[in-house]
């Protein structure tokens, strides 16, 4: 017996609604309902509240816009502290006696630290600057810089530079492997990178071969299982990412149905068709920081020193201390993912109970390493929950180099956020292998979007450099002073290292 | 009230600059009179002078110049000093009372080399031993503050309208061969001495108009490298910068000037592959140490001046020539007023380096 009532109810307005049918093609999971009655003929529409995750596909659809999705309102007896969800958690698990499982990212009521910082701008003392008139620069490079400048026999300086990566804006799309999403999804974000110079990031699925010729725009991900390693898979890519943790799960690895190891995921992932694919959750050739310094140069050496080496960490209580270890352990970029991060299937607790905002993560690991003298050994790169281009001036201002868009990019690809990936029914195409649902991501007008997103995103970002009369993002970077926190206690303010507003 | 150092105090100012390249000593009377035809660009809450060449007998000592709020910081910096120094020879700085020019703190001059031996225990070169003492001075030392460190040169500052402050110091009885001025429009009223310009570090002395948009990312920067920005101003991470990228790194003011205020990505790509590399090399290597923003500094070091402006060039800044004299002015009325007849007159593009050696040419 199932106690559970239906979260959301669907509205079909039946003054509007011609009965085409089409809301019954577009539901994945069999919600709406198609009969015609044997005697007259007359069609009736019906629909399963029941199986309805809210992800908005037979609404966008509907031609005669007759459908709505609305909280079902039903509402047990009031209890602040035993509230809906809760009660409705303990029922599934007494029924099935099972993990709660969730998708996306931790969308719990925790502060959100972004929304209380503000921007500075220029009034009188100094001018700001028009986008439109001047140049507004948002080229990046990540990488580890020189410690000396070293001359030939003529004087002139020598090119020590270590491998770099070069972004013309300072974002990046994040990690989602191929088989948490689909080849389409990838195609649309190694096309969208290629096209906006930056990088996309391959996730720890292997790389597709169809998809090699972006090489120059991808980062290729090595992380617990190992899956589709091979030296063409991480000499193709621009950078090398050793996956250490993610956001929305830290401290555990992952699992791929074998329902979704096709035949090309197959090879990709080298593995057998129709096996899980588990991602254990420690590298088993790392156990402490040496070992990593160990995985770091044995990339290198087989990539001839070419790449730059990216470790991803997920924030925890003591990231500053663990990235300062990254940093001296030969990585050139460190990633870190903040709790808000997505993911394709989490277990509940963990995404919404473990980890740390990355605002504040971000914070403690810029001074950590400025307090230690090696910030310029290595870029930061952060990511989780960065919804907007204001998030990405205050993660810059913070001391970001660069920050990863997850979430915000399968957004932009149709994701209504119904936080449902690990069913694998996507609606939208995206995080799902059913050839019939991966056929509705159209590539072409996917990418398209992708390169829309970054481009509004790129000129809200000149905007708002301008007005803080700042040309060159390299000028925002870490620079605090142009933010304020409002609302914020002491304590976060000195985290964040940054005055209130009216200070 | 916050004084300097405390809160950072954005202001606007007047910068004027005198070299003469053939090595020929002048009065203090010139950058006087060049700096008093702004005082429209100052209100009269700073106001100072970096002269070069004018302790000739005294050219091999480090001339630190200190200020003290009173006199028990004088006895505990002294006591400090004798641990860490020789000193040839000390004075309080020759001043006469100017009406215009209020409570001045307790001003001292030192002439010292480092101690031999504590100079060896201590691993540095003698540079750096002297940069680290100063610092520690200004950053530890209660109403003590050493405003002018270097070889040869000395930094003359106040609370007042710069030609006052050069009455007040009789800038007039100095001689030599390069001068720098500079008056200060603060938006705030510290009035604190050690918060006026030029911010000298060794020979290094920066006077700069603007208010620049990347401090905290240079702050931040900087005092990765030993350097603790005390005074939260403009011209004191600037001159940090400047010491850092020549001294430290070994820079040329030419690739310095790369570093500071650098040409747009869009002109690097048009340049000759060797060029590109060159700047891209500086930009990216040293990208936090771009200085943003509104800025016109002139630079004063030993035998040489630099001058700068934004890549924008929101400051103005006019440079002038004759004979052997080269001038800069923020206003071109302030190079007229002492040299009507000039042989050229120019203002240079924003991020276009002047740099003007003594013995040498002006190289743009």
């Amino acid at each position: 017996m199932n106690f559970i009532y239906p979260e959301y109810e669907l509205v079909r307005n039946a003054e509007r609604c011609t009965k085409c049918g089409i809301c019954v093609k577009q539901c994945p999971n069999g919600v709406h309902t198609l009969t015609a009655d044997t005697a007259s003929g007359a069609k009736n529409l019906a629909a399963d509240d029941s199986k309805c995750v809210n992800c908005q596909r037979c609404v966008v659809y509907c031609p005669a816009r007759a459908l709505k999705i609305v909280k079902s309102g039903n509402t047990y007896r009031e209890n602040t502290y035993w509230i809906q969800k809760t009660v409705n958690e303990i029922y599934l698990q007494a029924e099935h006696g099972g993990v709660l499982l969730s998708s996306m990212g931790n969308p719990e009521p925790y502060p959100v630290y972004f929304d209380k910082i503000l921007v500075n701008a220029s009034q009188v003392t100094n001018p700001p600057i028009d986008p439109l008139r001047e140049p507004m620069e948002t080229k990046v490079f990540l990488g580890g810089k020189p410690k000396a400048v070293e001359r030939d026999a003529s004087g002139q300086i020598v090119n020590n530079t270590k491998p770099q990566i070069e972004l013309s804006m300072p974002m990046m799309f994040s990690a989602m492997s191929y088989g948490s999403i689909s080849l389409t999804a990838h195609e649309c974000l190694a096309r969208a990178a290629a096209e906006l110079g930056v990088m996309y990031n391959a996730g720890e699925g292997g790389l597709h071969e169809s998809l090699y010729k972006y090489g120059r725009n991808t980062i290729v991900q090595v992380a617990s299982g190992r899956f589709g390693v091979h030296p063409d898979y991480l000499n193709c890519g621009a950078a090398i990412e050793i996956k250490m943790g993610q956001g929305a799960k830290p401290g555990i690895g992952g699992h791929l149905p074998g329902s979704k190891i096709g035949a090309d995921i197959s090879r990709t992932r080298m593995i057998p068709e129709g096996s899980d694919a588990i991602s254990p959750a420690p590298h088993h050739d790392i156990y402490s920081i040496e070992d990593l310094r160990q995985l770091v140069f044995s990339l290198k050496e087989a990539t001839d020193y070419q790449k730059p080496v990216i470790v991803k960490i997920a924030a925890v209580h003591n990231v500053a201390a663990i990235a300062s270890g990254i940093a001296r352990s030969g990585a050139d970029i460190i990633a870190i993912d903040g709790f808000r991060g997505g993911t394709g299937a989490a277990p509940t607790r963990i995404r919404d109970h473990v980890g740390i905002p990355i605002e504040l993560a971000l914070a403690s690991v810029d001074q950590r390493l400025r307090e230690e003298g090696i910030r310029d050994d290595v870029s930061l790169v952060v990511g989780g929950g960065i919804r907007s281009s204001a998030d990405v001036v205050k993660a810059i201002a913070l001391g970001a180099d660069c920050v990863y868009i997850g979430t915000a990019a399968l957004l932009a690809l149709g994701c209504h956020l119904c936080r449902s990936c690990h069913t694998g029914r996507c609606a939208w195409g995206i995080a799902t292998q059913d050839p019939e649902l991966v056929k509705r991501l159209n590539p072409n007008t996917g990418y398209k979007r992708l390169v829309n997103l970054m481009h509004a995103w790129q000129h809200e970002i000149q905007e708002m450099m301008g007005g803080m009369g700042i040309n060159a993002i390299e000028s925002l970077r870490g620079n605090r002073l142009m933010l304020r926190g409002i609302g914020l206690n002491t304590k976060e303010l000195e985290i964040l290292g940054i005055k209130h507003a009216g200070e | 009230m916050l004084r300097e150092g405390q809160i950072r105090i954005p202001s606007g100012c007047a910068i004027a600059g005198i070299i003469d390249r053939s090595g020929r000593r002048f009065s203090g009377e010139a950058i006087t009179r060049s700096i008093a035809a702004m005082r429209d660009r100052s209100n009269g809450l700073g106001g100072g002078f970096a002269a070069y060449g004018i302790y000739p007998h005294y050219r091999d000592y480090y001339a630190l110049h200190i200020f003290y709020d009173h006199h028990g910081a004088k006895a505990n910096c002294e006591q400090f000093l004798k641990q860490h120094f020789e000193i040839v020879d000390q004075d309080r700085i020759p001043t006469k009372a100017v009406k215009a020019v209020n409570d001045p703190p307790l001003i001292w001059r030192y002439f010292v080399d480092p101690i031999p031996a504590r100079l060896a225990r201590s691993g540095l070169d003698p540079r750096e031993y002297v940069v680290r003492t100063v610092l520690t001075v200004n950053r530890q030392i209660d109403g003590a503050y050493v405003f002018s460190s270097g070889k040869n040169m000395g930094i003359f500052k106040g609370v007042g309208y710069p030609e006052d402050i050069a009455r007040f110091y009789r800038l007039e009885e100095y001689e030599g061969y390069c001068f720098t001025a500079h008056g200060r429009y603060p938006t705030n009223t510290p009035g604190w001495w050690g918060g006026a310009h030029p911010f000298g570090l060794l020979e290094y002395s920066v006077v700069h108009n603007g208010e620049i948009s990347s401090y905290d990312t240079n702050r931040r920067t900087i005092e990765m490298y030993g350097y603790w920005c005390t005074l939260q101003t403009d011209t004191e991470v600037i001159t940090y910068i400047i010491d850092h990228l020549h001294r430290g790194k070994g820079l040329m003011f030419e690739e310095i000037a790369a570093v500071v205020a650098p040409p747009f990505w869009q002109a690097i790509e048009q340049m000759s592959p060797e060029k590109r590399a060159f700047y891209k090399y500086l930009r990216n290597t040293f990208a936090s140490l771009l200085v943003n923003g509104p800025f016109s500094i002139i630079v004063g070091f030993a035998g040489g001046l630099l001058a700068l402006n934004d890549r924008l060039k929101l400051r103005s800044m006019v440079v002038g020539e004759k004979g052997d004299v080269t001038y800069f002015a923020s206003e071109e009325a302030a190079i007229r007023v002492i040299a009507p007849d000039l042989d050229r007159i120019w203002a240079p593009k924003g991020g276009e380096p002047v740099i003007v050696m003594q013995g040498g040419g002006t190289v743009q």
